[in-house]
């Protein structure tokens, strides 16, 4: 039976704890008497027979959808549609479970005698997916029956011949997703539920969008009245999604959504890494020598080496549930299998909120994790997982351990280059960063030709990436960012300490002296429902 | 030797030039050597070094299983590499069966001698190291010493195919009973033309009896690399395709399982040749082209089989690097 996460008080026998730290890690001790430590669940026990739970959830809809089998006929026009390589993190040990979903649902395709299918890669503004991405996510079978004819490709939000304009919602919402999609007889989206804030009509809505459509939620307003985005009742963002999905509705869309869940088992429970996922007091003398050999291993690598070896990770996730059917009924079922892995009760908040960022992010898979993307996932991604309030009170302090190296993807990331350089030079207040460069970004040819011809995020990116940190930036009082390198942290506009010591005595600077600490061990997830 | 000589062998045989010694050696002194028999009683029978009656026990001991493995992760694998440089597909189908381990069967199709080696080579974990095979006791275990290469190369055990003996089942059958996986050819012996041959239903019968799955497996192109009637290798490329694995349905017999099986076969045969969403398309719709191909003159038969030699190798290099 596996242990619930749980909420640890720091006293003087409490042994120092890992910190992510980019591509290695720090142990560090917290102040004894004030500080607590947020411990993820153990992972769930995954289902036993996957593709038994795929047939079952593909025949017994939740909702007032009819089975699949019965929405597919001889003539009609099918297209599936999925989550993209941001999802899951890190990437799943093959087979991914996209993969197993997608095949089921051809295979049912396939007995009732469908031709015209297309398989797309749900990506949004997000980097195309190489071939290699893609055989990983659908598999060899799918990609080698589907790519070579063009049956198989990734979605392009700037190609105008292949956008269909279904309408406005009525806060005047303009909603546009890929042709094909829209005028298909049945769109099956096929998703992998990481975090809460995954899925339901955000699948289609986003993942489907273009730029027209993407600008209505993701944008300063939006995040600032999402309380948090991973709590979908109190998140403008999803609540704009809701709406477009009421639209997309009304256009004559019908949409087959299959949601997926996965487990913590995210660092594996054998293997060199699997220390990682259990409690430090827990660890045996093989998990202490493994960490203490590969932390001396990775110290002196060079960062390349260390990143190959990183991005290479696959996690055996186990699959904890599968639900298909209407989208708002499956959604719901799949947020709570979500919580029942990730949700523990935390009683108030503290003065400071210290995180360990991991070496990825959605953004950054076979990638490199940039200053910009290390301010969203310290900011964006894990300081809003929460549930009622944040952990860290207003006006209290994030630390965040991570090299924040100045290093960019000049491939992926081309335009966040420009965006650190040329923007955050200027200013680092979000709303005036929107009114004053995005459209200039966003319709930028060369980012465009960019974002559709080569394997880079579209130029309006990492501008969704900051409006992604404001809630935290409006929230903290300060943010210092351990171990980072100065003049990067400085630009985004943080505090640069060396040691957590250091930190912890700057933040005495804003938040009084003896502050109170809760640290965030993740990953494995873990989502806070603060009372 | 003796039709060199003359019949009386003191004159070289007809139409030869040289007359070639008889050398006779001694015999050696009974204990050195098998005693005689005396008159009027019968002979003790003697067990049999090979045939069908081989006892291969020895070749599942500790010894010759870590033999066994050293020969087939170094020899075997660098023959299988040099020679078919297989692609495996499939063996995500297997990972339910892989985590709980049990003893499965393996009913592949059979092109080539090639096959064996390629399959030992593939089977992944946990069964790769608990596996024998099915030989044909005619061909493999005709002598001693072609008996005890069996037995220790590839743990094969003696089956009949020229009759039907309890012997080569119940033997299998305590084999699987005891955690072994079976691999077992259900064609009962190599393509002669390039073609399958109808299906046995021993692989089904076993199944049934054992109570444990069968996984189908398409080989591809190692009767391109060693058909049958050829010496000497040609190297090329292999594919195996491992299939979902098959549990017979309630009611089930061994010929029905056994048409399921080879059903199954014929479909990784599309599958690996054209695609699996056209093979899945074809086989709801009942036209998977059979195994044994078309029903026509041999010419035909072998034009057909042209369609099949489809070979793709895939540059596995991530873009881009940086």
């Amino acid at each position: 039976m596996p242990r619930p996460g749980f909420v640890l008080d720091v006293d003087r026998s409490t042994p120092p704890l890992v910190f992510h730290h980019g591509e290695g890690f720090r142990l560090e001790k917290l102040p004894a008497g004030r500080s607590r430590v947020l411990y993820p669940g153990e992972p769930l026990a995954p289902l036993d027979d996957v593709d038994g739970a795929i047939r079952h959830a593909l025949d017994n809809p939740l909702g007032d959808s009819p089975p699949l089998h019965a929405l597919l006929k001889p003539g009609m026009k099918l297209t599936i549609c999925f989550d993209d390589i941001s999802l899951p993190l890190p990437p799943m040990r093959k087979p991914d479970v996209r993969q197993r979903v997608i095949e089921a649902v051809l295979d049912q395709a396939a007995a009732a005698g469908v031709d015209d299918v297309h398989v797309i890669a749900a990506l949004a503004l997000h980097r195309r997916m190489t071939e290699d991405e893609l055989r990983h996510a659908v598999g060899d079978r799918v990609y080698d029956a589907f790519a070579p004819s063009g049956l198989l490709y990734n979605h392009d939000a700037e190609d105008p011949d292949n956008l269909a304009f279904l309408g406005t919602t009525p806060h005047g919402e303009e909603v546009e997703i890929n042709k094909r999609a829209a005028e298909s007889d049945l769109l099956v989206y096929v998703n992998i539920n990481l975090v809460s804030m995954d899925g339901g009509h955000k699948s289609t809505a986003t993942g489907l969008a273009s730029y027209r459509s993407l600008r209505h939620h993701h944008n300063v307003r939006t995040m600032l009245e999402s309380r948090s985005f991973m709590d979908r009742h109190r998140s403008e963002l999803h609540s704009s999604n809701w709406r477009m999905g009421k639209v997309l509705e009304d256009a004559g869309v019908k949409i087959f959504q299959i949601e997926t869940t996965l487990n913590n088992n995210t660092f594996g429970s054998s293997g060199p890494m699997s220390m990682l996922q259990k409690r430090e007091w827990e660890w045996s003398v093989r998990d202490r020598a493994s960490f203490a050999a590969m932390k001396a291993g990775l110290d002196r690598m060079p960062l390349k080496a260390r990143r190959a070896v990183f991005q290479g990770w696959k996690a055996p996730y186990g699959v904890t549930s599968v639900q298909a059917g209407e989208v708002e009924a499956v959604h719901e079922a799949t947020t709570e299998n979500v919580f029942r892995q990730q949700l523990v009760e935390v009683e108030g908040q503290t003065d400071v909120l210290t995180m360990g960022l991991p070496y990825v992010c959605p953004y950054n898979v076979n990638s490199v994790m940039n200053p910009i993307l290390v301010a969203c996932t310290g900011l964006g991604y894990f300081f809003n997982m929460y549930r009622g309030m944040p952990l860290v009170r207003e006006g209290g302090v994030v630390i965040m351990s991570h090299p924040t190296t100045w290093e960019f993807h000049p491939v992926h990331h081309p335009s966040y280059i420009d965006f650190f350089e040329q923007v955050l030079a200027e200013t680092t207040d979000p709303l005036e960063i929107e009114s004053r460069f995005e459209k200039q970004y966003a319709e930028d040819e060369w980012y465009r030709h960019l974002y559709r011809n080569s394997y880079a995020y579209h130029g309006v990116h990492p501008f969704y990436m900051w409006y992604w940190i404001c809630h935290g930036l409006s929230h903290a009082g300060k943010v210092i960012v351990v171990g980072g390198e100065t003049r990067a942290v400085r630009r985004l506009g943080f505090g640069a300490a060396s040691t957590l010591q250091d930190a912890l005595e700057m933040a005495e600077d804003v938040v009084g002296r003896d502050p109170t600490i809760t640290h965030v061990h993740n990953p494995p997830l873990v989502m806070a429902d603060v009372k | 030797m003796a039709s060199l000589l003359s019949r009386n062998g003191k004159g070289p045989a007809p139409g030869r030039l040289f007359k070639v010694p008889s050398v006779r050696l001694p015999r050696l002194p009974f204990p050195y050597s098998a005693p005689t028999v005396p008159e009027g009683l019968e002979a003790p029978e003697r067990r049999r070094r090979s045939g069908p009656d081989y006892e291969t026990d020895w070749a599942r001991r500790l010894p010759a299983r870590l033999g066994r493995a050293a020969l087939r992760e170094t020899v075997m694998r660098g023959a299988v590499t040099a020679l078919a440089a297989p692609e495996v597909h499939g063996l995500d189908r297997l990972d339910a069966e892989r985590s709980e381990g049990g003893p499965v069967i393996f009913a592949p199709n059979h092109h080539s001698h090639l096959d064996t080696p390629v399959l030992l080579t593939s089977i992944p974990d946990p069964w790769r190291e608990r596996i024998f095979v099915g030989g044909a006791a005619d061909y493999f275990f005709r002598n001693a010493v072609t008996s005890a290469l069996s037995a220790l190369l590839i743990n094969a055990i003696p089956i009949e195919r020229t009759h039907v003996t309890r012997r080569s089942t119940d033997q299998a059958a305590a084999l699987i009973d005891d955690g072994w996986s079976l691999l077992l050819f259900p064609e009962g012996g190599r393509s002669p033309d390039g073609w399958g041959q109808p299906f046995r239903a021993g692989a089904a019968y076993l199944a049934l009896r054992c109570d444990v799955p069968v996984v189908p497996v398409h080989i591809e192109g190692t009767g391109r690399i060693l058909r049958k009637g050829k010496t000497l290798p040609t190297p090329s490329t292999a594919k195996v395709t491992f299939g979902p694995v098959l549990h017979p349905a309630e009611g089930d017999n061994a010929r029905r399982f056994g048409t399921t099986i080879e059903t199954a076969v014929a479909e990784l045969a599309d599958e690996a040749t054209t695609d699996w969403w056209s093979a899945r398309r074809r086989a709801h719709a009942g036209t998977t082209p059979a195994l044994t191909g078309p029903d026509a003159a041999s010419w035909r038969r072998a034009w057909a089989l042209g369609d099949r030699s489809r070979r793709s190798r895939r540059d596995k290099r991530r873009w881009p690097d940086i």
